[in-house]
């Protein structure tokens, strides 16, 4: 997007698999994409299409036993898959740091939240006790919590969800992170706090050189704080366009089917207009051909036979669809 | 907190009121007339007459159970049939006995039961797992008497190490201690293990793993913390069963405690010392519960009480 600058994180052919009782499950299957200093990039997709499964890959937060990870996730010239586990460590939470999607359950129940934020602090910015639980009482007041310093001697159940979500966005931001995954961070709450913690975001983004990948499946979250947009099905990435183009023209008929999908705004919330037809496939028994096929609305013979692969238009430009062309 | 101790002290008073009508009235219904087993086969029908007025025996039993509960108000719980000893000293040079038992048993519960589970639970389906695993089938399903004479066959008898019976020194608490932990630490690692791998599945969990947290210090702090509150639960009722009593071991390693007392006491149609045994064993097993409550406040702020 800014043309000339690197990329702080650059995922390349990142495939995340689950070993289960069942088989193996490939939940995350060829994901390429570039993060760029001080953006935000909305990744979005319908539930279950390896966006959390993407974060934690990059963070490796999965269970090593159970997981194999494969591609390249090149972070400030390392690929944090070679990394040691050691010095992978050290990046979490200081470099790189997520909010996760649940506020009521991502919180330690029985530390008081100036502990949760304070332990960070004295990891990675190496402050003392003291100075620690200054520095998050000050971070209480950064995510606008009304009186920080009683916060933050309370335990997580005496906040409400939207409290515990600021927790957890201060939590993330403490130690100057570069690099912040957020986890669908509104879909758990009330949609009026839902607004209040997108603006939150908002608000705290203007101030900071931190890259943002913004994981949901709210797409007017995306149209309010992502410059570009990833779009992902079934592990894969389907369609990427900078925000506006996708909006105005989106080429993959998957990324069509989301805009559709879209509640009018002051319509009815609970209801989505043009649902797209049809389920998510099972990850175990993925069809032939290009995985979305059997929900288009425009397959043609190819598509159940082949998966297309990418077109690029431009740097920031591309979809994989058979229909899809440079004339298009 | 002060109006919570209260009233739960106060709650004490029912349920040991229900222990003793319950008891009073199912003692009553045994098999087994105690005058004529404390004169013995050979006494003739005055005597046994004699003996069951002296024990107040003629009486209908609500009277009795009357007369007992008159009694207990005034802290007596009557005299032992069987040595005319009163019951209150009877038990008393029998429970710290029994608490000193107990208590080595769940100490070294706790002690190997908890890391066990805890080993198991961070390595789970690893051979360190299964070997726990095994261990605890083995400590949960081996008859205590059969383990108790094992060991003393091997420890005492073969070895000569410990000594095979009674009390004194630390010595003889060793073989008891063992034999009574056997079942509790196997119990205590198993249910360690499924509350640790329950809590390491928890979200806040992974929100500690993405702060860069050291492991050691998000299994200790972050998901042992929260694992201990079930497990204190478990600790304190199975420490609560072992002050009853533990009858098997106690008989085995002739051990003096409440366990045995209590079993003499039944053969001996000793109800007065039954009654006094058990209102005891009532009223522990009561105040350890309100112990571990009181530590379940202290570990989960969650929980509050007014
Ligand atoms: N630990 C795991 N073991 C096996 N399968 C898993 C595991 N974690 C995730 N999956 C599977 O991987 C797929 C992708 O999951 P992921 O959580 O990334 O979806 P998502 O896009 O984040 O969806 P949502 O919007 O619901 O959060 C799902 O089909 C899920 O069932
Ligand atoms: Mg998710």
């Amino acid at each position: 997007m800014k043309a000339g600058m690197a990329p702080l994180l650059s995922i390349v052919g990142l495939k995340t698999s689950f070993h289960t009782l069942d088989g193996t499950i490939t939940a995350v299957n060829g994901v390429d994409f570039d993060v760029y200093p001080g953006e935000t990039l909305g990744l979005v997709g319908e539930s279950g299409c390896g966006k959390s499964v993407t974060a934690l890959s990059v963070l490796r937060l999965l269970n090593p036993s159970m997981t194999t990870i494969h591609g390249q996730v090149n972070f400030d010239g390392k690929n944090l898959l070679s990394l040691d586990p050691e010095e992978m460590r050290m990046i979490r939470g200081g470099t790189i740091s997520m909010i996760f999607q649940e506020p009521m359950t991502s919180l330690n129940p029985i530390l008081t939240v100036g502990e949760q934020i304070s332990e960070s602090l004295r990891l990675h910015e190496k402050l003392g006790r003291k100075k620690a639980w200054e520095k998050a009482i000050q971070m209480l007041e950064i995510v606008q919590i009304p009186s920080p310093e009683l916060r933050v001697g309370e335990y997580p159940h005496k906040l409400s969800g939207g409290m515990r979500q600021r927790v957890m966005i201060a939590m993330a931001l403490s130690c100057n992170p570069r690099l912040i995954f957020a986890d669908e961070p509104t879909t758990a709450l009330d949609v009026t706090i839902q607004a209040q913690i997108i603006r939150l975001l908002e608000h705290l983004k203007k101030g900071s050189n931190t890259s943002i990948v913004l994981i949901t499946h709210d797409l007017g979250v995306v149209a309010q704080m992502a410059s570009r947009v990833v779009v992902m099905y079934a592990g894969r990435v389907v369609e990427e366009a900078p925000v506006v183009e996708l909006f105005h023209d989106a080429r993959h008929p998957y990324t069509k089917g989301l805009l559709k999908s879209v509640p009018v705004l002051g319509g009815d919330k609970k209801t989505r207009l043009n649902e797209i037809p049809g389920i998510v496939p099972n990850l175990l028994h993925m069809p032939k051909g290009c995985s979305f096929h059997p929900r288009c609305s425009m397959t043609m013979d190819i598509c159940k036979k082949e998966s297309p692969s990418m077109i690029h238009f431009n740097k920031n430009r591309r979809v994989a669809c058979w229909l899809a062309t440079d004339d298009f | 907190m002060i109006n919570f101790l209260l009233k739960r002290l106060l709650a004490i008073i029912p349920v040991l009121l229900g222990i003793t009508l319950l008891l009073f009235f199912m003692l009553r219904m045994l098999p087994g007339d105690p005058a004529q087993v404390l004169a013995g086969q050979m006494a003739s029908p005055q005597d046994v007459e004699m003996i069951r007025t002296q024990l107040g025996l003629d009486q209908p039993v609500y009277i009795q159970y009357a007369s007992f509960l008159n009694r207990l108000v005034h802290l007596d719980l009557g005299l032992s049939a069987r040595t005319q000893n009163p019951v209150i000293q009877e038990i008393w040079a029998r429970l710290p006995n029994t608490i000193l038992l107990s208590l080595c048993a769940i100490t070294m519960a706790c002690v190997f039961g908890i890391p066990a589970g805890i080993i198991a639970a961070v390595r789970p389906y690893s051979w360190v797992d299964y070997l726990v695993t095994i261990a605890s089938l083995f400590g949960i399903s081996m008859p205590v008497f059969w383990l108790g004479i094992m060991l003393m066959i091997v420890f005492s008898m073969t070895l000569q190490w410990l000594p095979a019976g009674g009390i004194g020194t630390w010595k003889h608490l060793i073989l008891p201690t063992v034999t009574l932990a056997s079942f509790v630490v196997a119990f205590i690692a198993r249910m360690t293990r499924s509350s640790m791998l329950e809590v390491l599945s928890q979200d806040y969990v992974t929100t500690a793993r993405s702060k860069g947290l050291k492991e050691n210090l998000i299994i200790i702090k972050h998901a042992l913390k929260n694992a201990l509150i079930p497990i204190i639960t478990v600790v304190g009722l199975q420490f609560g069963l072992l002050l009853g009593g533990a009858v098997l071991t106690e008989t085995v390693f002739a051990w003096p405690g409440l366990g045995r007392l209590i079993v003499d006491s039944i053969l001996a149609r000793d109800y007065a010392v039954i009654q006094g045994s058990i209102l005891i064993f009532g009223l522990l097993y009561t105040l350890v519960n309100l112990v571990v409550d009181l530590i379940y406040a202290f570990v989960d702020p969650r929980i509050r009480y007014e």
